[in-house]
Formats: structure tokens, C-alpha cells, sequence
């Protein structure tokens, strides 16, 4: 097998630079709507007393779930020593650290008092799990560099006993992450659509599947961009089975999730609402989760995708990532705006009404501010990416390299 | 040739740099150290020199305590300070943080020390209700007055 | 011979607290001295139980005479200032269901006016301690009222998911925001089974000095802990009584003498979502 190189992103073209220019105008923009929203507070959100939790949360549970995904190509090689997905180890693990800052700054950003980062950073009640996933998250930070360190540092390379020892090590951190930030939701006894173990399962499932969506669109932008076959189709038929694969598990973890709680007549209520009458938050189930997110692209990997077929792997491989990407934001939505809009059932078998909007389906509209802010995320983790390959090593060099 | 542009360029570098510094150091001369306004009674719960180091290690440590325990000694209490340092404004009443002659801000100005305890306290001493024009349509009665002016009349009478 | 009875007053330390005891000690003062039983026993007999009877009606509703006419601070009865609050005690409140009239709203009021909160015009965004719920029984359209806030639970999920510890519960029972720690990720609102808890979305002005609240903080009923501390009730059980229709009580759960505790032990009693096992604080009959 050919010895592995890999390459700073020299040769490119101008686009990148406009793509790097964009990214940088986007965080800019949000950072404006940040200072907007904590200047006035959050009566410029949408966000209010019974949907708590708006956009920005949606981007960056979102992010933060696709940056523990993001790191399994390098897990696969590291932990399951498949060697086809080598190459690959170096750029998902920088996608890891930038996604998951992209998320966090969304995060912190969206507090209502962010000057205080300071005290949730040396404050801790160890009961909540947010406390723990703080360290979670930095501690990732911290492992999935040092993971880098071992894969890029000659000498550690080299016997790459250092890099297994780390491969492990980060895959076993990075399945806590996502399981900490599963039960941020699986934890709340208070509301139907949560209080369940299976979040945590479920979490982990969509994990691989955007992570894997997120390292594949940024491995076609680079083929684009170093005009280089980054990919062998070997790899990409692997991608796509992977695709497959993932999407089916978060498909089982959501029927499993909706059958159980269906099977409760405790339940009928947030599941009527989820899944038949909560209007925008029923589409976004079955036409952005199910559909578009997990269904078409298991369509499009498993039979239309490849030689002869009516996409070429490639082509196959970019839609099916982007449309499981959309299905990601479509699931938070559901998951995070749609858990909250369902009233919260204080008197069982009573309807209940209030000046505080008790019993009533809480109503939500995503506000400008916040959805700058969630798209700015987006942008840090891209901008991130696109000055660390340019900066270092990132890249594997193509097999076939052109000229 | 190369030497002259190196000189130009550091001239104008050390020009701003005394212009920054020759701002910074005579700002505070020209304005004078603050005259926070004298406080009533005959002396502060610590001495001037003590108070005017550890004020927010004392209101921090006494807030934890207040908070968490219950313990209202009125000794480091934010709202008891007000009692003594208020000052009042053109129409008589206690002048709260939006004015420049509020106690606190005399010397928070000066040291450009932002002072952000008041997004939450109140930063005068408390009197009547106030009724906001939404409120009510029960006004609640003179009970609710009582109230204040007896936990008033028991802060007054705490232990210094 | 004058009987001398109690009459509450404010420093007297008959509170809503300490109705029962207060009454038994009221009843024992205005016994007949032993030289009037002697003179003339038949009428001497007669008229201590007429005065006693009075005394002992008095002492009841002394109580609620001096939540109206005095508001019940009470100075006295009020724990020193440089003591710690204990868990020898818990604060609670008793709500009969059935004294809550529907349309009524004296305690959301004078929680508003007590604490310095604007009466909400924006549902959606305005901070809410206290609401009156509406309830209607699907079934037969019987409709009921009953008021329901912060229920200050032994294990409140709020306080378990707050990062920095902000949201916690003193040691007396009353379940608090610490503004000073509190990053505003409105976590505890997510867990709260009861909405008790509200986000402070725009700055606000004029606070009380004895009710801090402000911008990007979450907030919540404190049973006027500020009160409380300094001997009194809520607001909001002072307005119920003042209103005549008395439906809250308050007091201290652990005193076996008090008032709540003993209705508590005596008449059936429920709490709301009692099977999430957060234990509250707030004892509702007839829900």
C-alpha cells in the first residue's frame, strides 16, 4: 500500500478565499446580533418563558452532536484499525475541534449573562450534567488535539502505539460527550418528550450520521479545491455503506423512542403532538428527520449512488450528506422547540389555563438575531477548518495527484 | 535611504505613544481624585481606608451569607449602605446609579470600575411601593406600607 | 375582676404561625382567679365559659385580624440576624382549592406589587411568580381555581441541572436563585415540572432593595424570603387572608404545633405531581 502523505492546502483557488471571506462575514454579522441580544435582552428572541430554548440552541446542539460524529473516521482507523480510513484521521479530527467550538460559542453565547463564562467555568454543581459536560466538551478540546499531536508528531507516528493509546482514549470521550449531551434532554423528568434513557442512544446514533455527513462535504470541497482524487471510490463506496448504516441506526432509535412512549396512554398526548398535530413541528419530523434527513439518503446511498447508477459516488455521496445534514437541524428542531412547545401536564386527566400560558401549546417563532447567531456557529467551525489545512497538515495528498 | 524611513516610522510610533500616555496621566490630574459625597451619621460600619479596599470582598462574602443562610447582619449589607450614603438630587429624594452623583458612581467613574450591581439592587434606599402605572386592580392597603416601614424599622435597629 | 385576655398584637408574636399555641396559652391566662370561682360558682362558672369561649374565638381569628390590619411583621418572632437558617425548620404553604374564588387574583397582585414586578403584558415574555390556573374538568366542565407558583421542593429538579449552582435550596426549605452565580441558561426552567421559574428578558429598573431581580437572570417565588426571615408571611397568603377568603396558609412544616402542619396532618391533603417525587413544599386541598 502506498505510504500516506499528506499536504497544507497551498494550491487553491480564489473561491476559497471568497468561501474564507464569507464564513469570516457571517461570524461578523452574528457577533452583531449577539451584542444586539445581550444588550436588550432576549425580548428581541424569540425565545420566552415556555420555549426557553430557541435557534441557537438547535445550531449548536446540532454542532456540538456532529463534532463527536466527526471524529469517528479517525476512530475507525485508530480503534478498529481499518486502514482505508488513514488518510482521513487527521482532517476529522481538526472538523471535531472546530465543530464543537462552533457549537459552544452559539452556546455561550446565547446565555443570558455570557459575562459570566468565568463563574460557570470555576463554579461547579456536579449533580448537573451540564456541569459535567463542560468538562466533556473542553476535555475533548484537549484529548482529540493531543490525538492529533500523536498522528502528526514524527517520532509518535512512527511506532503508533501513542496513537492508538490516544484513538481509544478519544473515542471513549467522545462517546461520553454525546451521551452527556443526549441526557442534557434525557434527564428532565418535567417533560414527556424527554425523561427517557433512550436519548442518550438516540444522540450517539445521529452523531455518526452528521459527523460523517460533515467530514464527507469538507473532503469534496478539498478534492474540488486541490483538484486532487482525495478519495479513492473505494473509499466513497465505503462512505456511502457507512451512510446507509448510520442513518438506519438513528432510524431504529427513533421508532423504538415513539413506539414505547406510543404504547403509553401517559404519553398519548406529546406523541399525538409530535407526530400528527403539531403542525410545523410535525413536518419537521416526518419530512426533515424521517424523510429528507435518514430515508432519501439511505435511498440515494444504497441504490442510486455508484458505477452505472444515476449519481456517481460522488455526487450520491455529497446529496445524501447534505440532506442528512438538514434532517440534523430538522431533528434538534423537533427534539429541542418541539419538546418545550408541548404544555406541561400539572394536573393529569385536567386541562388547566393561566395567565402564564399553562396547558396551552407554546408558540415559537425563530427570530432573526438568533438565527444569525446559529448560522455564525456554523461559520466559526467552517472558518476554523479552512485555516487549519491551510496552516497545517491536514490534508492527505491524492493518490492521483494532477500534474 | 532605509535608515530615514526606519526613523520616520518610529517617530510617529513614539508620537502616538506619548499622546496615549500624555492623555492617560493628565486626564486624571486635570479632573482630581473623586470627592465621594460625606455619608450620615459620624462613621462608616469600617474605616474609610479599610472600606475603600475590601468593599466588594465584604459585600461578596456577605452576600454568600445572606443568600445561602439567611444572615441579614446589616453590618456589609448592599441595601443598609444606602441608608447612610444616599445622595439627594434636585428634588430631594435619593438619586439612584443612573446619576452621576450617586455615591457609588463618584469614585467608580474616576476609576473606570464598571459597576454592574445594580442591574439587579436597587441603588437607593427603599420607600414607599413603587406602583408602576400597569399595575393593579386592587391596590393592596396600607398593610403593604406597614410592611416597608417595619422592615425598615428592623434594620434600623440591627447591631451595627 | 377583669379577665385579662390577648388581645394579638403586632410585636405579641401571634402570627399565622402560632395560632394554635398562642390560643391555648389565651385560654389558660383568662382561667378565673380561684377567689371569683369561690364567691358565686354557678355564675362565676358561666361567665368564665363565656369569656373563655371568646377568648379562645379571638385567639382564632386573631391570626387573620392581624394579617389584616398589621401585616404581620413581626419583628420579634423573627430570627436573629446573625443566624443561619436551619433544617429544623421547613416553610410551606397550605392552599384550599376551595376557597380560592374563580376570578380572584389579590395574591398575584400583591406578589407583583411586593417583589416589583410589572403585571404582566406580555404573557409569553413576562416574569410570573404566582398565577392563578383555571382548572376544568374535562369530563363534566366542573372549573375550579387554585393558585400554584414555586412549590419549593426537598428535591427540586431545578437545582439539580444547574450548572453553577445557582438554583438551590436553603437550609429552611425555601428554594432560591442565587442572581449572583446564575448565567442565565435557563436550564432549571427546562426541568422545572411546575414553570414556576422565569427569565428576566429585558433590563429592568426601580427594583425593590429587598427583592433584587434583573436582566438575564432566571427568577422565581421566594416565599418573600425577605419577609420570611424577618418574622412575616408572603405577600401572597397576607392578601388571601385580607381578602377574607383565606384559602393559603403558611408556616413551618417541621412544627408540629403550627397551624399548617396540623391541618396537614388532619385533613387529606395532596400535592401537585406529588408522583415525581420532588417532595414540594405546597400542600393543596381539595384539587
Amino acid at each position: 500500500m502506498a505510504r500516506i502523505t499528506f499536504q497544507r492546502l497551498d494550491d487553491h483557488s480564489p473561491y476559497f478565499w471568497g468561501l474564507l471571506a464569507l464564513h469570516a462575514m457571517v461570524i461578523a454579522i452574528g457577533l452583531g446580533a449577539f451584542f444586539y441580544m445581550e444588550h436588550h435582552g432576549h425580548i428581541v428572541t424569540g425565545m420566552n418563558n415556555a420555549i426557553v430554548w430557541g435557534t441557537p440552541h438547535v445550531f449548536a446542539v446540532f454542532l456540538i452532536v456532529a463534532a463527536s460524529g466527526a471524529l469517528n473516521v479517525a476512530s475507525i482507523s485508530s480503534v478498529f484499525n481499518n486502514l482505508a480510513y488513514k488518510p482521513f484521521a487527521r482532517l476529522s479530527g481538526i472538523l471535531a475541534i472546530s465543530l464543537l467550538v462552533g457549537g459552544l460559542m452559539v452556546l455561550v453565547l446565547d446565555l443570558g449573562r455570557p459575562e459570566r463564562l468565568t463563574v460557570a467555568m470555576t463554579t461547579y454543581n456536579f449533580k448537573s450534567i451540564f456541569a459535567w459536560n463542560i468538562y466533556l466538551y473542553t476535555g475533548f478540546l484537549v484529548i482529540v488535539a493531543a490525538y492529533l499531536f500523536t498522528m502528526m508528531d514524527r517520532t509518535l507516528a512512527k511506532s503508533g502505539k501513542a496513537t492508538k493509546f490516544m484513538g481509544w482514549f478519544a473515542f471513549a470521550w467522545r462517546l461520553a460527550l454525546t451521551t452527556g449531551t443526549g441526557s442534557i434532554f434525557g434527564f428532565l423528568v418535567a417533560r414527556e418528550a424527554y425523561d427517557s434513557a433512550i436519548m442518550a442512544p438516540l444522540f450517539i446514533a445521529a452523531s455518526f450520521l452528521y459527523g460523517l455527513a460533515f467530514t464527507v462535504l469538507v473532503l469534496l470541497t478539498m478534492c474540488r479545491e486541490t483538484r486532487q482524487q482525495l478519495m479513492s471510490e473505494e473509499v466513497v463506496a465505503k462512505f456511502l455503506n457507512l451512510i446507509i448504516i448510520f442513518a438506519l441506526a438513528v432510524l431504529y432509535f427513533t421508532t423504538v423512542k415513539h413506539l414505547t412512549a406510543l404504547y403509553a396512554s401517559e404519553h398519548h398526548g406529546v406523541e399525538a403532538f409530535i407526530l400528527r398535530d403539531g403542525g410545523i413541528y410535525t413536518l419537521a419530523f416526518w419530512l426533515g428527520h424521517v424523510l429528507i434527513g435518514n430515508v432519501i439518503p439511505i435511498v440515494i446511498a444504497a441504490f442510486l449512488s455508484g458505477d452505472g447508477k444515476f449519481f456517481t459516488g460522488r455526487r450520491g455521496l455529497a446529496i445524501a450528506s447534505v440532506l442528512a445534514l438538514i434532517g440534523g437541524l430538522s431533528f434538534m428542531y423537533v427534539t429541542i422547540i418541539g419538546g418545550q412547545a408541548y404544555p406541561l401536564d400539572l394536573l393529569p386527566g385536567m386541562k388547566v389555563e393561566s395567565s402564564y400560558l399553562d396547558g396551552q401549546v407554546a408558540s415559537y417563532t425563530p427570530s432573526l438575531p438568533e438565527v444569525l447567531l446559529g448560522l455564525a456557529g456554523v461559520s466559526i467551525a467552517m472558518l476554523a477548518t479552512g485555516v487549519a489545512l491551510k496552516v497545517m497538515p491536514f490534508l492527505p495528498r491524492g493518490l492521483e495527484a494532477d500534474g | 535611504m532605509r535608515m530615514k524611513r526606519h526613523w520616520t516610522k518610529l517617530a510617529i510610533v513614539v508620537a502616538c505613544l506619548a499622546a496615549i500616555v500624555a492623555g492617560a496621566v493628565t486626564g486624571p490630574v486635570l479632573a482630581g481624585p473623586p470627592q465621594p459625597a460625606r455619608g450620615k451619621g459620624e462613621k462608616c460600619v469600617a474605616p474609610t481606608d479599610w472600606m475603600r479596599r475590601y468593599h466588594m470582598q465584604a459585600l461578596k462574602h456577605q452576600r454568600d451569607e445572606t443568600v445561602h443562610e439567611g444572615i441579614r447582619t446589616p453590618r456589609f449589607s448592599l441595601k443598609h449602605c444606602f441608608e447612610c450614603h444616599q445622595v439627594a438630587g434636585a428634588d430631594g429624594r435619593p438619586v439612584s446609579v443612573a446619576d452621576p452623583k450617586h455615591f457609588c458612581r463618584t469614585c467608580h467613574d474616576y476609576a473606570a470600575v464598571r459597576v454592574d450591581c445594580f442591574e439587579c439592587h436597587a441603588s437607593r434606599p427603599g420607600e414607599e411601593p413603587i406602583r408602576t402605572g400597569s399595575t393593579t386592580d386592587n391596590p393592596p392597603a396600607a398593610a403593604a406600607s406597614g410592611d416597608v416601614a417595619a422592615l425598615n424599622r428592623y434594620l434600623g435597629d440591627a447591631k451595627r | 375582676m377583669s379577665m385579662k385576655f390577648v388581645f394579638p398584637e403586632e410585636d405579641d408574636g401571634v402570627a399565622a404561625r402560632g395560632g394554635g399555641t398562642q390560643g391555648a396559652i389565651a385560654v389558660a391566662a383568662a382561667m378565673p382567679p380561684a377567689d371569683v370561682v369561690a364567691v358565686d360558682p354557678v355564675d362565676a362558672g358561666r361567665r368564665w365559659f363565656l369569656k373563655a369561649a371568646a377568648v379562645f374565638t379571638t385567639t382564632v381569628l386573631a391570626p387573620g385580624v392581624t394579617l389584616m390590619a398589621f401585616g404581620d411583621i413581626d419583628a420579634a418572632n423573627a430570627r436573629p440576624a446573625d443566624q443561619p437558617v436551619s433544617s429544623a425548620q421547613r416553610w410551606g404553604l397550605l392552599i384550599d382549592a376551595a376557597k380560592c374564588q374563580e376570578g380572584c387574583s389579590a395574591c398575584v397582585t400583591a406578589c407583583g406589587v411586593e417583589n416589583g414586578i410589572a403585571a404582566p403584558k406580555h404573557a409569553a415574555t413576562d416574569s410570573q411568580w404566582i398565577r392563578t390556573l383555571k382548572v376544568t374538568d374535562p369530563r363534566n366542565g366542573a372549573t375550579f381555581q387554585m393558585p400554584i407558583m414555586c412549590q419549593h421542593c426537598t428535591e427540586p429538579p431545578c437545582v439539580d441541572v444547574c450548572p453553577t449552582g445557582a438554583s438551590f435550596r436553603r437550609a429552611d426549605g425555601i428554594v432560591l436563585v442565587d442572581r449572583h452565580i446564575c448565567i442565565g441558561c435557563r436550564y432549571c426552567m427546562m426541568a422545572c415540572p411546575y414553570k414556576a421559574r422565569s427569565f428576566v428578558h429585558e433590563p429592568l429598573h426601580d427594583q425593590k432593595p429587598y427583592a433584587p431581580r434583573g436582566k438575564g437572570c432566571v427568577e422565581g417565588c421566594s416565599m418573600c424570603v425577605h419577609r420570611v426571615d424577618a418574622g412575616g408571611t408572603p405577600a401572597c397568603v397576607e392578601a388571601c387572608a385580607k381578602t377574607g377568603h383565606a384559602a393559603m396558609i403558611f408556616g413551618d412544616l417541621y412544627d408540629k404545633n403550627s397551624e399548617i402542619a396540623r391541618r396537614v396532618a388532619t385533613y387529606r391533603t395532596t400535592r401537585v405531581r406529588a408522583d415525581l417525587g420532588t417532595d414540594p413544599g405546597v400542600y393543596y386541598q381539595n384539587i
